[in-house]
């Protein structure tokens, strides 16, 4: 297009010439010059653009550089606190569980021995010396029975906190599945930059509402956050309550 | 005494719900968000209020203020039960009419020393 212009331009300006008609070449001389200097703007204009969208390109980068410096061993120290807390929960339980498989054993001993006896006697055919004998241990069964089952109980409460660690251990995941899709999301921008379509989104790195304290990420900051229920009852406390 | 448990965790309402039977609170209800507790709160008959913060739909915080602001539910007990630990938090929290603040993960002990000083402070 720009060509075939040039081309007719070029052709008047020979014959212009030819004809020995100054004027009009001068005229066609002229168009060529203003030619040359729309495409110049227009280069120019081209230029710019491709310089804005790399200094665009330029922050987003940024962001993914704080992502690989600090949001990524951020996110390895929550995935391991996840290790740990799961760990803790399942070390709890199973210790409870090992610890009271016995107590719940000894019962089971005890109360088939006496049930044996318990037979003999309803059959009459017990002497009363060994009557007697069993009725002390009857005694003495319900004061175990009584501890056993105090100590199951116990147990039972703290199988049943140890599973707390599945609330704790979700939020800190869905934040670093935030994660990801954030830096998913700043990848394609960024392609789609080096494709020259568009600009990079904006987003921010840190939650709304940042969860569950991960020791040695969320505590790193001195007296920002509350690491433990005394730090809170102090706070509170210094607010009057 | 029948008290509301909300959180978006079904364990953590579970555990909630089975250390309140355990201090002899046995009549519970359960709200997955501040959305689905609010209609049971106006409706009345609720006693105390366990919540957490961070819930989809509507937060803990959002909740709180709902309840304090409506005449009926002003003096409502609640005891805040979360994770969130940052201090302008808590300070957000008492200043919008929290009772107690327990941060988790939590003991036994813990949720139980905070509800019985609430509901020393109610009695006395």
């Amino acid at each position: 297009m720009a060509n075939d212009i040039r081309l007719a331009l070029a052709k008047d300006l020979v014959s212009a010439l030819e004809q020995g008609n100054e004027a009009a070449a001068d005229t066609v001389l002229d168009e060529i010059a203003g030619l040359r200097e729309t495409q110049l703007f227009q280069e120019i204009g081209r230029l710019t653009r491709q310089l804005h969208d790399s200094m665009s390109g330029f922050s987003l980068d940024k962001k993914i550089t704080v992502m690989t410096e600090n949001d990524i061993p951020d996110a390895k120290e929550r995935l391991q606190y996840v290790i740990t807390m799961t760990e803790q929960a399942a070390d709890k339980t199973l210790t409870v569980v090992e610890n009271l498989l016995p107590v719940s054993q000894e019962l089971n001993d005890e109360v088939e021995h006496l049930s044996e006896k318990w037979g003999r006697f309803l059959d009459k055919e017990m002497p009363f010396e060994e009557f007697k004998n069993m009725s002390a241990e009857i005694t003495n069964h319900f004061h175990g029975t009584k501890n056993s089952i105090q100590q199951v109980q116990q147990g039972l409460n703290e199988i049943l906190m140890a599973q707390s660690f599945q609330d704790i251990t979700g939020q800190v995941i869905k934040r670093v599945i935030d994660l990801v899709q954030n830096l998913e999301t700043s990848m394609v921008g960024l392609i789609s930059i080096a494709g020259g379509k568009k600009t990079g989104a904006d987003f921010t790195n840190e939650p709304e509402l940042p969860g569950p304290v991960v020791p040695g990420v969320d505590d790193k900051e001195v007296g920002d956050v509350a690491t433990s229920q005394d730090d809170v009852d102090d706070l509170l406390s210094s607010l009057g309550f | 005494m029948k008290i509301l448990v909300v959180d978006d965790f079904s364990t953590m309402r579970r555990i909630v719900k089975n250390l309140l039977r355990d201090l002899g609170f046995s009549n519970t209800v359960e709200a997955d968000d501040g959305k689905t507790a609010l209609p049971i709160l106006e409706k009345g008959g609720i006693d105390f209020l366990v919540t957490d913060w961070n819930m989809p739909g509507m937060t803990g915080i959002d909740l709180l203020k709902a309840v304090r602001a409506n005449p009926k539910l002003v003096d409502l007990p609640v005891l805040m039960v979360t994770a969130e630990a940052k201090k302008e938090q808590i300070v957000m929290a008492a200043q919008a009419g929290v009772n107690g603040y327990v941060i988790k993960p939590f003991t036994a002990a813990t949720l139980k020393e905070k509800i019985e000083k609430i509901f020393e402070r109610i009695e006395g």
